[in-house]
């Protein structure tokens, strides 16, 4: 692809990611929230193949679009509550310094990868990010951290029924 | 090609935009969102470094933090269905029993 195409590809992807983040903040309804974290998790898929991670883009639909997701949409329809709790709370001074500080920590940063200069890509080749490569790397070099994740995943599942099972 | 700059300075303006929400809403579940939000910009940062050094290891890295993503958010939402069990509201501001 050229330098042109793919820059234009880059932000097909990254403006409609931003504007459905944004989104994310400012539904009023967690479900339509959800609904632009979905979008937003789908473009972040394509500037993650952009970048030629197609498994970790491959995962980013199937882990998080669709589990994480749908298990938000499902506690999101257990607990429905009255939709005028949160309009009573009016803007409130507090919620201006969170709006400055993390516009100041994402000032910080985008003026700090600017000043790093331009840092091309380096060349790779066909087989970078593929399922083979990838999995060959979490299979030598990081089994330990692999296995552990299971483990972990495990202990989730089980904190997650302790925790909101009413009685075991 | 496009160079890791823009990669890197998207993610810094999607954390921000995460740790925003996390400040500011008062929804447990969107602040949940937020939270999934700042995650993957870390993923993308990790992965825009990854490409710029035609390393793998940042791949390694996303494949687990996505895992822990999810272990997060099982364990997350376990706890906020108890919360709204014990308490009945999502209002973060009105859960405060430790202040005083």
């Amino acid at each position: 692809m050229s330098d042109r195409a793919e820059l234009v590809v880059f932000w097909i992807f990254a403006v409609p990611l931003i504007v459905s983040a944004i989104g994310v903040l400012t539904a009023r309804n967690p479900v339509n929230a959800a609904m632009s974290l979905v979008v937003a998790f789908f473009f972040l898929a394509g500037i993650y193949v952009l970048l030629a991670a197609h498994l970790i883009a491959f995962l980013q639909v199937l882990v998080y679009a669709g589990a994480i997701m749908v298990l938000f949409l499902f506690v999101i329809m257990l607990l429905t509550t009255a939709d005028d709790q949160f309009q009573r709370a009016r803007f409130k001074l507090m919620q201006g310094f969170g709006i400055a500080g993390a516009a100041g920590v994402a000032a910080v940063v985008v003026t700090a990868v600017r000043d790093l200069g331009p840092m091309p890509m380096r060349m790779v080749g066909a087989e970078f990010g593929t399922l083979k490569a990838v999995g060959r790397l979490l299979f030598t070099t990081y089994v330990l951290p692999f296995e552990a994740t299971s483990l972990l995943l495990l202990v989730a599942i089980v904190g997650a029924v302790v925790v909101a099972k009413q009685r075991i | 090609m496009v160079p890791a700059n823009n990669y890197l300075a998207l993610a810094a303006f999607l954390f921000g935009l995460g740790l925003a929400g996390v400040l500011v809403k008062r929804n447990m579940l969107v602040v949940f969102m937020c939270i999934e939000l700042m995650l993957n910009a870390a993923n993308l940062t990790f992965l825009a470094f990854a490409r710029q050094s035609g390393n793998l290891n940042g791949h390694a890295i996303a494949f687990f933090v996505m895992a822990v993503a999810a272990a997060e958010a099982a364990v997350g939402l376990a706890i906020v269905i108890a919360v709204f069990r014990t308490r009945g509201t999502l209002n973060v501001d009105e859960v405060r029993t430790l202040k005083n």
